[in-house]
C-alpha cells in the first residue's frame, strides 16, 4: 500500500495548536509539525520529548574543565615549572588562583562548541543540506501538520473528516 | 503565548502580520541596494585599506613605527583594543543577559547588535597580533612546546589569559549569532527568486525547516548558550581589566579594575549600538520595530552603567589619596593636572556627566540626542583607555625617565583603518543578512505588537 503524507496549513499557531489539541484526542498521530517561528506548547500535544543537548552541554563543560586543569597542571607544575619571583611552583593547589580563568574560558568553550556541534548534527542542519518544508510559506508565515497515513490506524476518509473540523486553510496530499 | 500589561508600550508599531514583518526585513536585502550603501561601503573601504596598507607597513618595518619609546610601551595599540573588546559587550550582553531576563525589547536589536560585537572583537584582536611584530609566529601563544626544548606559555600571565577569554568570546559569540541566524537564513531562501542568492541561502541557511523538534533544540540550545556566554561577558572584560590589574604600575594595580572595566564596556557598547540602530532603522524602514521605546531602554542601561563608571572614577582618586602610598596618589594627581589634564578632563565630562543627562524622559527619548550623546560616550571612553594607560606610565618612577606620547601616522592609520573595516564588515552585513531577528520577533507580536494592545482581541479575529 502506498502511503500517504497529509500536509494541513493554518495561518495561525494558536488555531493549529487547538487542532492539533482535537485531532490527538480522536487518536490520530501528527508526525511533526512546520512553523516560521517555535509554537510553545505544542511539543507534548504532538509527543516530541524535550531535548537532551543540555545534559551534553554540562558533560562538554566537564571534559573541557577536566583538559584545562590536567594540562595547566602537567605545563605549569610538572613539565617545567616557571620560577616567577619565587612564587610557589611545586604545587597546582598553591597556583589555583592563577589558573582560574583559563579553567573557566576553556570549560565555556567546550561546553558551547561541543553543544553547538551536537545540535547540528542531530538537527541534521549542516551546509549543503536539502530543506525539508513542505511548503516555502512556512518559514514565512504559515503553519504546518504533518500527518502520515501509515502511522494512523484509520482510513483516510475519517482523517478528512476530522481535519475539516481544525479550521485549516488549504490541505495538500502527498504520496511517497 | 505570553501577553503582557496593555499598560507598556508595544514593542512593535503598527498593525504587522506575520508576513508583513518578513517583507519589511527581507525587502532590503532582495532589492537592489540604494545609492547611499555605495558611497557609505566606497567610503568605508578607502578607509580600511589605508588601515591594512598601515598594518603592512607596520608588519614590515617592525612596531618602532608607532610612536611608542622607552617609557611609553603601551600607548594607542592596547587603547585601541580595549576600546574595541569593550565595544564588543553590547552584543552578547543584549542577547545573552537580556535572554536569561526575558526582556522581549532586545530582540529587535540583538541580531545587528550581536552582528557589531564580533565585528568590534575583529578589530580588537587584531591589536596584539599586529603588536607582536612578527606575525607569522603568533601560533606561540598556543599552548604548544616550543622550538627550545618542552618551554610551555605562561598560564599565570593575564596576557594569555587573554588570549583564551578574547578568542572564547569570539568564536562562543560567532556560534550563537549564528545558530539564531539560521532560522532567519531559511525565510530568505524560501523566498529566493534568484537562482544564485537561492543557492548561496539554502547554503547558510543548513537545510533548515522548522521542524517540531527542531525549534524545540533550538531554543534550548539559544538559553544554554545564553547562559554560558552571560558570566562569558563578564569574564572577558574582567581579564582583560588583569593585564593593568596584575601589575605593580600605580594608577594600574587597584583591585576595582574588574567591575569599573565591565562597566565601562557595557557603556561604551550600548553606545555604539545606539549609534549604530539610531542610522539603521532610519535607512533600512525598520522605525516600527526599532523605536523610541528601545532607545530608551539603551539609554537606561546607558545611565546606569555610566553612573558606575562615574562612582568607580570617584573612588579610584579617594582611594589613591586615602591609601597613603605617595607613588599611587602622584599617578592620579598627574592624570587630572599633569600634561595630559585634556585628556582626563574628556574623559570626566564625556563618561560622567553626559550620562546623568538620560535622568530625563525628553532627553532620553530624543532620537537626536541620543545619537550625539552615543558619539560623546564613544569618544570619551577611548580617552578613559588612554587616560589609564599613557598618564599611568609616562611618568616613571625616575623623572630622568619622564616622557610624552606623541602618535605617529602610522599609529592613527591604523586605528582609523580599523573603524573604516568595522563599517565595511557592517555595511556588508546590512546589506545580505537579515538585520532583526525575524522568527523571535513574530513569535512576540501577538503579545507585544500594537495590534494586540489596542485590542486584545485582535489575532483571533484576523
Amino acid at each position: 500500500m502506498s502511503e500517504k503524507v497529509i500536509y494541513v496549513m493554518f495561518d495561525c499557531d494558536g488555531i493549529l495548536k487547538d487542532g492539533a489539541k482535537m485531532l490527538v484526542s480522536k487518536g490520530v498521530k501528527i508526525s511533526d509539525t512546520f512553523s516560521p517561528f517555535p509554537i510553545h506548547g505544542i511539543d507534548p500535544i504532538i509527543g516530541v520529548k524535550n531535548t537532551r543537548l543540555g545534559i551534553m552541554s554540562f558533560l562538554y563543560g566537564l571534559t573541557g574543565l577536566t583538559l584545562a586543569t590536567l594540562g595547566m597542571r602537567f605545563f605549569m607544575i610538572k613539565d617545567w615549572p616557571m620560577n616567577i619571583g619565587g612564587k610557589p611552583n611545586f604545587s597546582y593547589f598553591e597556583n589555583l588562583l592563577a589558573f582560574v580563568p583559563i579553567s573557566f574560558e576553556f570549560t565555556v568553550l567546550c561546553a558551547a562548541h561541543g553543544m553547538a556541534i551536537t545540535y547540528f548534527l542531530r538537527n541534521k542542519t549542516l551546509p549543503g543540506m536539502p530543506a525539508q518544508n513542505p511548503d516555502p510559506r512556512t518559514t514565512d508565515d504559515k503553519f504546518v501538520i504533518e500527518i502520515r497515513t501509515a502511522e494512523n490506524s484509520m482510513d483516510e476518509k475519517e482523517l478528512d473528516k476530522l481535519i475539516k473540523k481544525t479550521g485549516y486553510i488549504e490541505i495538500d496530499k502527498k504520496t511517497i | 503565548m505570553q501577553k503582557e500589561a496593555a499598560i507598556r508600550e508595544p514593542l512593535i508599531l503598527g498593525h504587522k502580520s506575520f508576513h508583513d514583518i518578513t517583507e519589511d526585513v527581507c525587502r532590503p536585502i532582495e532589492d537592489k541596494a540604494p545609492k547611499l550603501w555605495y558611497i557609505l561601503f566606497g567610503i568605508a573601504l578607502i578607509i580600511g585599506v589605508y588601515g591594512v596598507g598601515c598594518i603592512l607597513y607596520l608588519l614590515g618595518t617592525g612596531v618602532g613605527v608607532w610612536g611608542l619609546n622607552k617609557t611609553i610601551g603601551w600607548a594607542w595599540d592596547i587603547t585601541n583594543f580595549v576600546w574595541w573588546v569593550g565595544i564588543g559587550h553590547a552584543g552578547t550582553l543584549i542577547s545573552a543577559v537580556l535572554l536569561l531576563f526575558r526582556q522581549k525589547w532586545r530582540m529587535a536589536i540583538n541580531r545587528s547588535a550581536e552582528a557589531m560585537t564580533i565585528f568590534a572583537v575583529f578589530m580588537a584582536g587584531l591589536f596584539p597580533l599586529i603588536h607582536m611584530g612578527r606575525l607569522w609566529v603568533g601560533y606561540w601563544v598556543m599552548p604548544i612546546p616550543n622550538q627550545f626544548g618542552s618551554l610551555w606559555v605562561n598560564f599565570n600571565s593575564p596576557l594569555l589569559w587573554d588570549v583564551f577569554a578574547i578568542s572564547t568570546y569570539l568564536s562562543v559569540g560567532l556560534v550563537f549569532w549564528y545558530i539564531g541566524l539560521i532560522p532567519d537564513f531559511a525565510t530568505i531562501r524560501d523566498r529566493a527568486k534568484k537562482p544564485i542568492s537561492k543557492k548561496m541561502y539554502s547554503i547558510l541557511a543548513f537545510g533548515w525547516s522548522g521542524r517540531a523538534k527542531e525549534w524545540n533544540r533550538f531554543e534550548l540550545v539559544s538559553l544554554v548558550l545564553a547562559g554560558l556566554a552571560t558570566p562569558l561577558v563578564f569574564s572577558v572584560h574582567s581579564i582583560v581589566s588583569f593585564d593593568f590589574a596584575t601589575s605593580v604600575i600605580p594608577g594600574w594595580h587597584t583591585t576595582i579594575f574588574p567591575p569599573y572595566f565591565v562597566a565601562g564596556a557595557v557603556f561604551s557598547g550600548f553606545a555604539m549600538v545606539q549609534t549604530l540602530m539610531l542610522i539603521m532603522r532610519k535607512a533600512m524602514n525598520l522605525e516600527a520595530y526599532i523605536h523610541t521605546k528601545h532607545v530608551e531602554y539603551m539609554n537606561i542601561v546607558i545611565m546606569v552603567t555610566g553612573s558606575i563608571v562615574g562612582t568607580a572614577y570617584i573612588t579610584e582618586l579617594f582611594i589613591s589619596w586615602y591609601s597613603g602610598v605617595e607613588y599611587e596618589a602622584y599617578a592620579f594627581i598627574n592624570r587630572a593636572t599633569g600634561p595630559y589634564w585634556w585628556s582626563y578632563a574628556a574623559m570626566m565630562t564625556c563618561n560622567v556627566v553626559s550620562p546623568q543627562l538620560m535622568w530625563f524622559r525628553k532627553l532620553r527619548r530624543s532620537l537626536l540626542f541620543t545619537f550625539f550623546i552615543s558619539i560623546v560616550v564613544n569618544i570619551g571612553m577611548w580617552f578613559e583607555r588612554y587616560v589609564i594607560i599613557v598618564t599611568s606610565i609616562h611618568r616613571d618612577y625616575l623623572p630622568s625617565s619622564w616622557s610624552m606620547h606623541y602618535p605617529s601616522p602610522i599609529d592613527i592609520g591604523v586605528y582609523v583603518g580599523t573603524i573604516g573595516l568595522f563599517f565595511v564588515f557592517f555595511l556588508l552585513f546590512a546589506r545580505f543578512f537579515p538585520v532583526l531577528a525575524l522568527n523571535e520577533v513574530k513569535s512576540i507580536l501577538k503579545g507585544s505588537g500594537q495590534s494586540y494592545k489596542e485590542s486584545p482581541d485582535y489575532y483571533k479575529s484576523h
